[in-house]
């Protein structure tokens, strides 16, 4: 087994998450997207840690971990939210943020 | 080893493939485990059993199941499905899937630029991770304590159930209209 | 002693403090006392200070009290210090006496208007200001009290500021007094970076070590310094704000316009004598400066038809005639007229101000008339007031101090038959305008209705401020009649003596010159306006003289011919530039900043996969970048 191929892996991993939060208008896809992106960056932690034989890239692992814990949670308490004010999960309809200026 | 490693990556790789496809979100969900499941093996294979059951356990075990209650709650059925159906034309992930490949390309070819070596086929002493996490990054752990907490509190006074909620000057606006 | 020196000036700020404060909440009878009462204590402070100053002289000749350092920059420091001397008891007791006179007639003076409060809280800041200016122990403090005047003065003169024409009286006086100050202020640098301090006395004792005499760079020191005067002092050419100002409250122009203000150009020439000393040419300056303007203001004087600006003319002219003195080298001459100046020049600001005020705010002098019986209070005390600037032989103050100036102007070491001779002129003229103003104000027909008279508060003052007019010039005798020198014993403590000149004729003889033409001016005053009017009106057909009147009547024209040197040319640059090159830049980059906005605007769309796409692309690129790298 090479180094490269583990890497390869998480990147093939990171490259469909990307595309899942591209392709995807519902917001619960584009969260369950961000989640697979969030895994593919341990793998590529824990693989350097375990190139190197150091624990580091495992507690990175833990950290990103509890990111995406804390993450999920407020994540999916917005989508609660969303669909209770505006009755949707489109995210290409939350476009409240467009600057209307008139130049 | 060697063998567990390919075969859990194909099964990783394919299983995410699936969760972005789906139109039914439970289905995706399921695939998700799967895929979650297959990363667990992979960190196996690459000799870290503490992080692998980590995985599972937070990965495919709590953020998967809050993912389900919230489909749940809002009650996601086959409507949703028609409509990610109709959302998923070809014109909408054309564009990006090129855009992503061109990145998936560019990736390969860094990666597998710089040479290679092999991996080494030994576990990580478990005993080091707690150490280190307690040691040299005892400051980012009490960080990572301050982002659970401020995500505890944000998700709980976020998804509290309230009236329409408008920033006052709007509100103002709307009295006035 | 000295440690309530503090007191002279705080209380006077105390009064304003309370007055701008709380000023909106009190009543009038309440305005009045604090207003009047501060500075009262003060003039109260002052003549007790003043005697004991007089019993125990001190050993350096002054009260000294440092208060407070006030700055202290690497080699500059300048503290909050006071000092009286002699030359400062005279002016701090003009200042406040005349002062609470004022004050107290103003009390009934202005007992009709809204804006009590703010009248008295700006007269409390004016003395506070002035008694710091006479009071500084360095020059730092002393430009403080300078423009704390000024200001005083610009916020007095716009006092009623609802009528336009007041206000650009007002602006009119500050823009030009700021020309002196800002020669003053560049003086003040230089006597800094020569002396490395601006200490009063540390100037006094190093100025004639360090300067030669007559060098340009002293003289250049003095003569900006005597700019600072002359802007101040209303002196030509920068005198042209002093008439304007009289749209100010009467009181105002009394006190700030006739007593003290326009007199700290005097103070400070008198003050720096020891830097003017030293260069014999601004000496020269300093006195055809004063010459030149008693003059003209004389000449404008005679046919003005404003009673408050032939009395203010009047007043440029009389410090003229302290400038005169101060320029020939007559130091105490210069101050004795300024101390007899302010209690006549007061009184007539005064009674004017009651005149007026009694004929319902009428100030043509030839719509009044027959005053004499029907304010005979008002007729006495303007008959002292107006003897006294007309310097009527023997009896009143302003003779004392007139005669020894016209006595210096020829004999002193400065002095020239020249400078005698305008000053003789002026004598002229002073007298021959006052009777013109008496006759034509309180004799002959009643031609407008008079109303109330003036009441008590107001008529103390007056008949307080006559009788000192009358007596003020007793304590100071010439050489030659009686052997009283009260006043130039004190002051020539800190001022030099007056160096005479050889070989000049007997002084008799010049007072007796001096006499005759006073007695001249005021009979052919008389003849004029009472005795033979035809003649005036017959003059009145002639064009010539309708022109030199016309050209008198507009202060020899400075005013057009400032408008004509300085406004025209300035409103035509002006005028080339109205579109405001300068502005079209900063147009051209707000408009600029608009298109680009206008343009960025649109990646602000509000969805969600833009933005992801363009970190994307950004991530593509950076990643590219590794190939090159």
């Amino acid at each position: 087994m090479q180094s490269y191929s583990v890497l390869v892996v998480a990147a093939i991993l990171f490259v469909l998450g990307l595309l899942g939060v591209l392709t995807r208008r519902n917001i619960i896809f584009i969260l369950i997207s961000i989640e697979i992106m969030l895994n593919a960056a341990g793998v590529a932690f824990v693989a350097a840690g375990a190139r190197w034989g150091q624990p580091d890239g495992q507690v990175m692992f833990l950290f990103i971990l509890a990111m995406a814990a804390s993450e999920v949670s407020v994540g999916l308490a917005l989508v609660m939210q969303v669909y209770h004010q505006h009755k949707t999960l489109d995210v290409s309809k939350l476009n409240n943020l467009k600057d209307d200026i008139d130049v | 080893m060697n063998y567990l490693f390919y075969i859990s990556s194909i099964v990783a790789i394919a299983a995410t493939v699936m969760v972005i496809t789906r139109h039914q979100p439970v289905h995706a969900l399921l695939y998700l485990v799967v895929s979650f499941l297959g990363v667990a093996m992979i960190f196996l294979s690459l000799g870290a059993p503490f992080v692998a059951t980590l995985e599972i356990i937070l990965y495919a075990g709590a953020i998967i199941v809050l993912f389900i209650f919230v489909v749940m709650m809002l009650n996601l059925g086959r409507e949703s499905a028609i409509q990610e159906k109709q959302w998923m034309q070809p014109k909408t992930w054309i564009g990006p899937s090129i855009l992503t490949a061109i990145l998936l390309g560019e990736l390969l070819v860094l990666l597998t630029m710089g040479g290679s070596v092999p991996m080494p086929q030994q576990t990580v002493d478990l005993k080091k991770i707690p150490l280190s996490l307690y040691g040299e990054y005892v400051i980012a752990v009490e960080l990572t304590g301050f982002l659970l907490m401020a995500g505890i509190v944000g998700a709980a006074h976020i998804g509290r159930h309230k009236k329409k909620y408008l920033h006052r000057f709007l509100k103002q606006e709307e009295e006035a209209v | 002693m000295q440690e309530i020196l503090f007191l002279i000036p705080a209380l006077p700020l105390m009064g304003f403090l309370i007055l701008s404060l709380a000023g909106r909440h009190l009543s009038k009878q309440v305005i009045a006392v604090v207003g009047a009462g501060v500075v009262c204590i003060a003039a109260i402070t002052t003549i007790w200070l003043g005697i004991n100053f007089l019993q125990t002289p001190q050993e350096n000749g002054a009260y000294t009290v440092t208060l407070w350092r006030w700055m202290n920059v690497a080699n500059f420091s300048c503290s909050f210090s006071l000092r009286v001397d002699a030359l400062s008891l005279v002016f701090l007791f003009v200042i406040t006496f005349v002062g609470a006179l004022i004050h107290i007639y103003s009390a009934g003076f202005m007992k009709q208007d809204r804006d009590y409060a703010r009248f008295f809280a700006s007269m409390n800041l004016f003395v506070c200001a002035m008694l710091i200016l006479v009071m500084a122990d360095n020059l730092v403090l002393l430009y403080l009290g300078w423009e704390g005047v000024g200001l005083c003065s610009y916020l007095l003169i716009g006092f009623w500021y609802e009528t336009t024409a007041n206000v650009q009286a007002a602006n009119k006086a500050f823009y030009i007094t700021r020309i002196g100050d800002t020669a003053m202020a560049i003086g003040l640098f230089l006597l800094f970076r020569e002396l490395g301090t601006l200490d009063i006395p540390a100037i006094q004792n190093a100025a004639p070590e360090h300067f030669t005499k007559s060098s340009p760079l002293i003289t250049s020191i003095a003569l900006l310094l005597l700019a600072g005067g002359m802007g101040k002092s209303a002196q030509v050419p920068l005198q042209t704000w002093l008439p304007d100002a009289m749209a100010g409250p009467s009181p105002v122009s009394a006190l700030i316009h006739a007593a003290t203000m326009v007199t700290a150009g005097v103070y400070l020439v008198a003050r720096m004598h020891a830097v003017f000393q030293l260069s014999p040419l601004a000496m020269n300056i300093t006195a055809t400066v004063g010459a030149v303007t008693l003059l003209i203001a004389g000449c404008s004087a005679m046919v003005q038809t404003d009673i408050k600006r032939i009395l203010a003319y009047s007043t440029i002219s009389q410090v003229g005639y302290m400038f005169l003195a101060l320029g020939v080298g007559a130091w105490s001459a210069g101050v004795f007229h300024f101390f007899t100046h302010a209690f006549f020049k007061a009184l007539l600001f005064l009674a004017a101000g009651a005149v007026i005020e009694s004929l319902h705010h009428e100030h043509g002098i030839f719509k009044m008339g027959g005053l004499k019986n029907k304010l005979p209070i008002v007729f006495y005390t303007f008959l002292a007031g107006a003897a006294a600037l007309a310097a009527l032989p023997l009896v009143t103050a302003g003779f004392f101090s007139k005669d020894q100036i016209l006595w210096y102007a020829w004999s002193a070491n400065g002095g020239s038959p020249m400078l005698w001779f305008v000053a003789l002129a002026g004598a002229f003229i002073t007298a021959f305008y006052t009777t013109r103003l008496m006759l034509v104000v309180f004799w002959g027909d009643v031609k407008t209705h008079i109303g109330e008279p003036p009441g008590r508060l107001m008529t103390w003052p007056l008949i307080i401020l006559a009788v000192l007019s009358i007596v003020a010039g007793f304590i100071e005798w010439p050489h030659n009649m009686l052997h009283v020198t009260l006043f130039s014993d004190v002051v020539q403590k800190v001022l030099p003596a007056v160096t005479e000149k050889e070989g000049v004729p007997s002084e008799s003889i010049f007072q007796l010159i001096a006499v005759v033409v006073t007695l001249l001016g005021i009979y052919t005053g008389y003849l004029l306006y009472k005795k033979n009017a035809s003649i005036v009106a017959k003059w009145k057909l002639v064009s010539a003289l309708v022109g030199l009147r016309n050209f008198f009547f507009s202060g020899w024209r400075f005013d057009q011919f400032y408008h004509t040197l300085f406004v025209r040319p300035f409103v035509f640059v002006t005028s080339l530039n109205k579109q405001d090159v300068i502005d079209k830049i900063y147009a051209g980059i707000v408009s600029m900043f608009q298109w680009l906005n206008g343009i960025f605007s649109v990646s602000q769309n509000g969805s969600m996969r833009t933005y992801v796409i363009s970190v994307l692309i950004g991530i593509i690129f950076i990643l590219a970048l590794q190939f090159f790298l």
